[in-house]
């Protein structure tokens, strides 16, 4: 950013002079940029549908931000990209097949209602994508729970003409009820075998939400954002530590079947990583991360939904504050 | 005596960006002596000097104007022959104004005049001899805020220092002042420290400088070969604010001092600019008091950037004009270092003592801080050398909530600015923790004065029974 001198006048200002040139603006690119190759596996996977999808959440969330800051008479901030970014996400969040006014209604929740009502970017208390799927769920709770089937991209698959069929995770739920010692009942390899492979899990040859199904794609991104520093390992690495670990004890479906499907890669990375919405401190991010982990694998074991990711990610933002408090830095020389 | 890596890396410390080339390889050059000098009676923090000379009157380099005040005070000396023209209040670098001796200078008639002080061997010399010394020479801290040498040489009974610490970080972008000066004056940075070691007692000596200076390192090894007792040259990595006091102590000791109002002697430390440790050497074998300094004049808006040895009261216009001037417009001109300097609204200002350095910005390289919404990113609480949470104190602060900054220890805060460095919002963290300082400081001050007001009353109830 540069300030307007007039000639012979020199600028006054407090120190620093200097400034390492970073900007919201950059930063919210970056996460962009990072979720780039889901959404291309995405797309890949689920076709016209989910192009549509991404493109009319991204193009409302923009035009209800530039609305709302219009009618609040505040300055514009679409130039932060960070409605492009929740509109993303959001659409990343959804299923392909999801009616598109339904797509438009939901963005328009997760800026106006979830970030402009708080007072716009870093004031918000939960994470307005989130926000958003969380009362789409509620309110188009069938909608928002068909899966499109991904296409078949390669010969060998085989190619029956149903469109729609449950996620993994439904799946996964049912082999809750397999007790690990007695997995020898006839039941769990036959679970086992609706699963997808772990390639397929890999790519994200499976149904699921448009941004959360291909895994790789997802930690390339998170490489990505590591490497720019734009976020720190600690809510990832402690978020999915922790869903590996809890499957590990609680037994039933594969821990890594629990990491690759459903939205535990995708929330780890982009959604809890939030900064408005996750603490501030690295303590604090720790265990904000295995709180999120913690949730999301209750729900998944114990709750209504097949998926609890997204109310997890939720439920640890309503406690951020409190982490915050107690997480706060030690001064270098305080007692 | 030895050169060590630094053990002890302390949090947090940003990386802007340095830009030491632009002056590293330019030798120290003397300036001509200015037509005119603007000497300030506040030559760093604490009570401005108490001005003895008044227009008209006739004054030889090296006589003192202005008078000690106060414990935390050091006295003025002219720094050329002259006349006074006038004693007016003028803008100091800081922004605030103080008294200043306006002196139209005259050439010295003798090329080689006598001695100011009585030269002393430091080697016979006893230890109050030395101290007084130091006192007379109105020698203060020059690399910041100018602390009185004389009061840090005499730590209060009962406190001993163990290591001292010389400070040759140099950590501020642009500034080579410090740097020079270890290369060309190692000799009287070797026979300073002999001095100070004396006064303060046979302590360990750790000579602190940051890696991208390798021939101040070498120069400093060569000058220190053969001294005796526990010497250390500590390499340390490049990192801001490697210069902080307290970083240097733990950098080379390890030691943490605690929080305000704990000193460094606290922990046994005492930490001193090279360039004092320099002029320390000249006022005892010399006889010179601190009259002159080298100063830094970079940025991308000068002509020539240099290292000027000037007479303290010298106009910047003055040291711009020895750098063969403007090169552009300058956006912004600072006073010290891009973290830590104070922009300065005119050419006119004069050098003090502490003036490390001079810059000339061209619009480029001036960024726009402003009052942008915190993202909660984080970048500032893992800059902050002092691993505060600027955030929550630049929050609180904007809404005028002091009591929750002062609960998340803003009196820690060094002002450093690594913080607002790294803000993606540009928010002016740094100036927010100096508000909240300030606003603490003046409550406390306020606090003090009742209770004093409450105790008279109270005595002069007694009294009256
Ligand atoms: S200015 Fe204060 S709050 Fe900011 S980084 Fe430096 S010490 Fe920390
Ligand atoms: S660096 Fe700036 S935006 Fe980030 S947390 Fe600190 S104050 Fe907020």
């Amino acid at each position: 950013m540069k300030p307007k001198t007039p000639e012979n006048h020199f600028v006054l200002s407090s120190s620093p002079h200097a400034h390492a040139n970073s900007s919201v603006r950059r930063i919210m690119l970056d996460v962009i940029i990072a979720l780039l190759p889901t959404t291309l596996m995405g797309i890949w996977f689920f076709g016209l549908p989910a192009l549509w999808t991404v493109l009319v959440c991204v193009s409302s969330c923009v035009l209800t931000e530039l609305a709302c800051r219009l009618a609040m008479k505040r300055e514009n901030t679409v130039g932060d990209l960070s409605a492009v970014l929740t509109g993303l996400l959001l659409a990343l969040n959804l299923p392909a097949g999801i009616p598109l006014w339904m797509a438009i209604v939901g963005s328009i929740f997760a800026i106006a209602i979830a970030k402009q009502v708080f007072g716009g970017l870093g004031m918000n208390p939960f994470n307005p994508a989130l926000a958003a799927r969380a009362f789409m769920l509620i309110s188009f709770t069938g909608p928002m729970t068909t899966w499109l089937r991904p296409i078949s991209r390669c010969c060998c698959c085989d190619a029956t003409d149903v469109t729609t069929m449950a996620t993994p995770l439904a799946t996964m739920k049912r082999m809750f009820g397999v007790d690990a010692t007695t997995s020898a009942t006839p039941h769990f390899p036959k679970a086992m075998e609706n699963l997808p492979s772990l390639w397929d899990m890999l790519i994200g040859n499976m149904p699921g939400c448009i941004g959360e199904v291909s895994a790789l794609a997802l930690a390339i991104g998170c490489a990505y954002l590591l490497w720019r520093k734009v976020i720190t390992w600690h809510i990832p690495a402690s978020f999915i530590a922790t869903v590996f670990v809890y499957s590990l004890i609680a037994g039933g479906a594969p821990a890594y079947a629990q990491v690759l499907t459903g939205g535990v890669m995708l929330g780890a990375c982009f959604m809890a990583t939030d900064y408005a919405t996750s603490p501030i401190t690295a303590k604090g991010k720790l265990v904000f991360g295995v709180g999120c982990g913690l949730v999301c694998m209750l729900i998944r074991q114990f709750g209504g939904y097949p998926e609890g990711c997204s109310f997890a990610i939720l439920i640890m933002n309503a406690v951020c504050p409190l982490i915050n408090r107690w997480t706060q830095p030690k001064p270098f020389g305080a007692k | 005596m030895k050169t060590v890596k630094s053990p002890f890396k302390f949090k947090g410390g940003v990386h802007p960006d340095y830009n030491k080339e632009l002056a590293r390889d330019m030798p120290i050059e003397r300036l001509p002596l200015p037509g005119e000098l603007v000497i300030s009676m506040s030559q760093h923090l604490g009570a401005p000097a108490k001005c003895i000379v008044k227009a008209g009157d006739e004054v030889k380099r090296g006589q003192v104007i202005g008078e000690k005040n106060g414990f935390i005070s050091v006295l003025v000396r002219a720094s050329a022959d002259g006349k006074v023209k006038a004693v007016e209040k003028r803008l100091g670098p800081a922004g605030s104004s103080a008294d200043a001796v306006i002196l139209e200078t005259v050439p010295p008639e003798d090329n080689n005049p006598a001695p100011i002080l009585p030269p002393l061997d430091w080697k016979t010399a006893t230890r109050e001899e030395l101290l007084k010394r130091v006192e007379e020479a109105g020698i203060c801290g020059m690399g910041g805020a100018g602390f009185p040498t004389s009061v840090k040489l005499n730590p209060p009974p009962g406190k001993r220092c163990e290591y001292l610490v010389l400070n040759g970080a140099e950590c501020e972008p642009y500034l080579t002042a410090d740097f020079r000066v270890m290369l060309e004056r190692a000799d009287r940075i070797r026979v300073g420290v002999e001095i100070m070691r004396k006064i303060l007692g046979m302590c360990a000596v750790r000579i602190a400088i940051e890696d991208n200076k390798p021939e101040a390192i070498t120069a400093m090894e060569k000058a220190f070969a053969d001294i005796e007792g526990n010497v250390e040259i500590v390499r340390l990595p490049v990192l801001y604010p490697q210069g902080s006091e307290k970083h240097q102590i733990y950098a080379t000791v390890g030691r943490i001092v605690p929080e305000p109002p704990a000193l460094p002697i606290d922990v046994g430390c005492v930490v001193e600019n090279v360039g004092t440790v320099a002029a320390i050497a000249d006022a005892v074998e010399k006889g010179e008091p601190l009259l002159e300094r080298v100063t830094t004049v970079s940025g991308d808006a000068v002509a020539t950037p240099k290292n000027i040895l000037a007479p303290s009261g010298t106009k910047y216009s003055d040291l711009v004009a020895f750098c063969g001037g403007e090169k552009e417009h300058p956006a912004k001109i600072i006073s010290g270092g891009t973290m830590m300097g104070f922009a300065v609204s005119s050419l006119d200002i004069a050098t003090t003592k502490t003036t490390s350095g001079l810059l000339l910005l061209s619009s480029r390289k001036v960024f726009q801080y402003g009052s942008q919404a915190c993202i909660n990113c984080g970048r500032c609480l893992r800059a902050c050398p002092m691993n505060l949470n600027p955030a929550e104190i630049s929050k609180a602060v904007e809404a005028d909530d002091i009591k929750t900054a002062e609960n998340a220890h803003v009196m820690t805060c060094i002002e450093c600015g690594a913080c607002s460095f790294g803000c993606p919002a540009y928010r002016t963290i740094t100036q927010f923790c100096r508000r909240a300082k300030a606003s603490i400081r003046a409550r406390m001050a306020a606090e003090r004065a009742a209770a004093a007001a409450a105790k008279a009353a109270e005595d002069a109830k007694k009294e009256a029974k």
